[in-house]
C-alpha cells in the first residue's frame, strides 16, 4: 500500500525540518505558537466577503519559509493538498450567495465567489502558519511549550508517549496493510473481515508492547515526566519576535494596507 | 469530518478551544486521581495505534467505496472516558500540526466532536446503558463477574451499532451548527444538514460494523481486556455535572458570538471597546444592515447570513455596491501587495544564501 508509506515519508520530511539551525528554529517554541495563534485569529476574525484585507498577512508564512530556510515547494504542495472539507463546503457559496457585490467592467462578481475566494485564501493562510510552525519547532518543542502554556502534564505525557511511538506504529500498520494487499485479489480479500482480524492482531500487538513498555519504563526509574535537555528561558529575541508579529498582525488586522497600497499606485496615474 | 480553520469564526473557535480545554483538564485530573501509571503508555501506544489503523482502508462491499476505522467508540469501551478522550485528543492535536486536518483555530471544534462526544456523552449515557445486564456464556464461570458485566453478544453488537450511529450523527451536527454559527459560510443550515446527517449515517454505520467486528475479535482473544474499564455508576454523577458544564458553556457562547457578530466582528468589537479605532467596514458591510430585515424573517439564527437560498434583488443605494472606483485600487492593490510579498521573501532567500556561501 504505498499511500501508507507515502504518509509516513512525507511526515517524516516534516519532522525533520524542525532539525534546522537558523533563527528561528532557536527562538523559544512559545513565542512561535503564540505568533501563530494570534495570526490565526486575525486571518479569520475578517469579514467574510474581506479578500485584499488578507493579502499583507502572506507576509508572515514568506517570512518564516524565507528566513526559517523551509523548502517552499514541499510546503505548497503540502497546503494545496489539504482542506478539502473547507474548499468543498466554500464552493457553495457562489450557488446560494449571489447577490452582486463587485463591479469591474464588464466583469460582475457576486458575494458567493467573493467568499469562496476568501475561504480558500483563509485555508491557505491558516493552513500555511500551521505547517511553518511545524517545520520551525517541532512536535516535542511544542508540547512543552503548551505545557509550559498551562496544558495538564497527563496530556503532555500522552502528546509525548504517541510522538514518539507514531512511526513505529505506522510502520507496522503499513506492513500489515501491504501484506494483506499481497494476498487480496482486487478488491477481493480486503474486506471487513480480513479488516477486523488485521487491527484486532495490530491493538493485540500495541496492547503487548504497552505492557513491555511500562515494565521497562518501570526498570528505569520513570517517574511521570520525560527529562527536559535544556531549562528554557524566554530571552529577548523570543520576546522581540513574539511583540513584532503580534503588533503587525494587528495593525494588518485594522488598516486595509492594500487598499491604501492600490489608492497610492491608482494615485499616481494620470 | 475534521472542521477547518477557513470555516470559524474567532468567537466560536475561541469557545470551543475553551470548552475542548476545560475538558482536557477535567480528564487529565481525573487519570490523576486513578493513579494507574500503567494507562500513560498504553494510552500512548494505543493513540498511535489509532492513527495507524485510520490509514489503513477496507473495501465496503457492493459500492466500491472504501471505509476506515474512526475509533472514537472502540478507545472509549477498550480504556473508558477519560482516557479515550485523551488519547483521542492527542491524535487529534497530531493531525493538527502535521496533516493540518482542521488546523489550531478548529482544534477545539475537533477535539470536541470527536472526542467529547463519544467518549463524555455517547459512551457513559448511551453505550453503557444499553450494554448493561445480561451476562454473556464467557463470563458465567466468573466466581465474581464485573459490575455491569460483559452483555450478551447481540446485546453488544445492537449498542455499538446505536452508540457509533448517534455519535457520528452528533458530530456532524455539531460540525453543520459551528458553521453556521461561524457565518463564513452561505449554505443554507438545513441544506447543510440534509446533507451531512445522511452522509454520516452511512460512516457511522461502517464504525459501528468495524468496531463490533475488532470488539467481538478482541473478546475472543483477550476477553480481560475488555474487563478494564471503569464502571459506569460512579462516573454518572460527575458527567451530569460535566455535562452542565458543557451546556453553559455552549450558552454562554452562543449569546457571546451572537454579540459578537452585531457588532463588526469580535476583534474588532473589542478594539473598539478598548478605545482603538476601528478600521473602515469591507464591502461586505454596508449590505448587512439591508440584508438584516429580509434574513430576521427567514433565518435560523436572525443574526448569522447562514440561510440566503433565493436570489436577491440587487441592493442599491447605501454604498451597497462599490463602483469602479473603489473597487479599482481594491484589486490594484491585491495584486500589487501580492507582488511586493512575493518579492519580499525572494529577497530574504537570497540574502540568506549570499551571507552562507562564504562559509561554503
Amino acid at each position: 500500500m504505498a499511500s501508507i508509506s507515502a504518509a509516513l515519508l512525507d511526515l517524516k520530511r516534516l519532522d525533520q525540518l524542525a532539525s534546522g539551525t537558523t533563527f528561528l528554529h532557536r527562538l523559544d517554541a512559545r513565542a512561535k505558537v503564540l505568533a501563530t495563534l494570534v495570526f490565526i485569529v486575525c486571518v479569520v476574525s475578517f469579514d467574510r466577503y474581506q479578500i485584499s484585507p488578507l493579502i499583507p498577512f502572506l507576509i508572515f508564512p514568506a517570512f518564516l519559509i524565507a528566513v526559517g530556510e523551509l523548502p517552499t515547494r514541499y510546503l505548497l504542495g503540502k497546503v494545496a493538498l489539504v482542506a478539502p472539507f473547507a474548499i468543498a463546503v466554500g464552493i457553495c457559496n457562489p450557488y446560494f450567495d449571489r447577490q452582486l457585490l463587485l463591479q469591474l467592467g464588464a466583469l460582475r462578481v457576486t458575494g458567493g465567489w467573493l467568499s469562496f475566494a476568501s475561504i480558500v485564501l483563509r485555508t491557505g493562510l491558516t493552513v500555511g502558519a500551521v505547517f511553518t510552525l511545524t517545520a520551525l519547532t517541532g512536535f516535542p518543542a511544542i508540547c512543552r511549550a503548551l505545557q509550559r502554556l498551562g496544558m495538564p502534564r497527563p496530556f503532555a505525557l500522552q502528546l509525548m508517549f504517541l510522538y514518539r511511538y507514531l512511526f513505529v506504529l505506522a510502520e507496522e500498520g503499513g506492513r500489515a496493510a501491504k501484506a494483506r494487499e499481497l494476498r487480496c485479489f482486487g478488491r477481493k480479500g480486503s474486506g471487513l473481515k480480513s479488516y477486523a482480524s488485521l487491527l484486532g492482531h495490530l491493538l493485540l500487538r500495541t496492547w503487548q508492547r504497552a505492557e513491555r513498555m511500562h515494565m521497562s519504563m518501570l526498570a528505569r526509574g520513570f517517574s511521570g515526566t520525560f527529562p527536559e535537555q535544556v531549562k528554557a528561558r524566554l530571552r529577548f529575541a523570543d520576546v522581540a519576535f513574539l511583540s513584532i508579529w503580534v503588533f503587525l498582525c494587528i495593525a494588518l488586522r485594522l488598516s486595509n494596507v492594500t487598499h491604501s497600497v492600490g489608492a497610492l499606485f491608482t494615485g499616481l496615474l494620470p | 469530518m475534521h472542521m477547518a480553520d477557513a470555516l470559524l469564526s474567532p468567537a466560536v473557535g475561541g469557545i470551543m478551544w475553551a470548552v475542548s480545554a476545560g475538558t482536557i483538564a477535567l480528564g487529565s485530573a481525573q487519570l490523576r486521581r486513578e493513579q494507574d501509571d500503567r494507562q500513560a503508555s498504553l494510552m500512548g501506544v494505543l493513540g498511535a495505534f489509532l492513527f495507524a489503523a485510520q490509514m489503513i482502508n477496507f473495501s465496503i462491499p457492493g459500492t466500491g467505496s472504501s471505509g476506515h476505522l474512526g475509533g472514537g467508540l472502540l478507545l472509549a469501551v477498550l480504556l473508558g472516558p477519560s482516557a479515550s478522550f485523551l488519547t483521542i485528543a492527542s491524535v487529534l492535536v497530531v493531525q493538527a500540526l502535521f496533516f493540518a486536518d482542521g488546523g489550531l483555530l478548529a482544534l477545539g471544534c475537533n477535539i470536541f466532536n470527536l472526542g467529547v462526544i463519544p467518549s463524555f456523552l455517547v459512551y457513559p449515557f448511551l453505550y453503557r446503558v444499553l450494554s448493561k445486564g445480561g451476562i454473556s456464556k464467557g463470563d458465567r464461570h466468573l466466581a465474581e463477574p464485573v459490575p455491569g458485566g460483559a452483555p450478551g453478544k447481540w446485546r453488544e453488537t445492537a449498542a455499538v451499532m446505536i452508540s457509533a450511529l448517534v455519535a457520528m450523527q452528533l458530530g456532524s451536527l455539531a460540525v453543520v451548527l459551528e458553521t453556521g454559527l461561524s457565518g463564513i459560510s452561505s449554505l443554507p443550515l438545513e441544506r447543510f444538514l440534509l446533507l451531512m446527517q445522511p452522509i454520516h449515517l452511512a460512516i457511522g454505520a461502517v464504525e459501528g460494523a468495524v468496531t463490533v467486528a475488532i470488539l467481538s475479535f478482541v473478546r475472543k482473544a483477550r476477553p480481560e481486556l475488555l474487563r478494564r474499564a471503569p464502571a459506569g455508576n460512579a462516573w454518572r454523577s460527575r458527567f451530569a455535572v460535566l455535562l452542565a458544564f458543557l451546556v453553559i458553556a455552549l450558552v454562554t457562547g452562543g449569546f457571546l458570538s451572537q454579540l459578537a457578530s452585531k457588532n463588526p466582528d469580535g476583534l474588532e468589537w473589542s478594539l473598539s471597546k478598548a478605545g482603538g479605532k476601528v478600521a473602515a467596514p469591507g464591502a461586505g458591510e454596508g449590505v448587512h444592515g439591508l440584508l438584516a430585515q429580509l434574513q430576521e424573517k427567514s433565518a435560523w439564527f436572525p443574526d448569522y447570513a447562514v440561510k440566503r437560498a433565493a436570489p436577491r434583488p440587487l441592493p442599491r443605494g447605501a454604498g451597497a455596491l462599490p463602483d469602479a472606483a473603489s473597487a479599482v485600487p481594491g484589486v490594484v492593490g491585491t495584486i500589487l501587495t501580492l507582488a511586493l510579498v512575493c518579492v519580499a521573501g525572494a529577497l530574504l532567500k537570497k540574502g540568506k544564501e549570499r551571507v552562507e556561501t562564504p562559509d561554503a
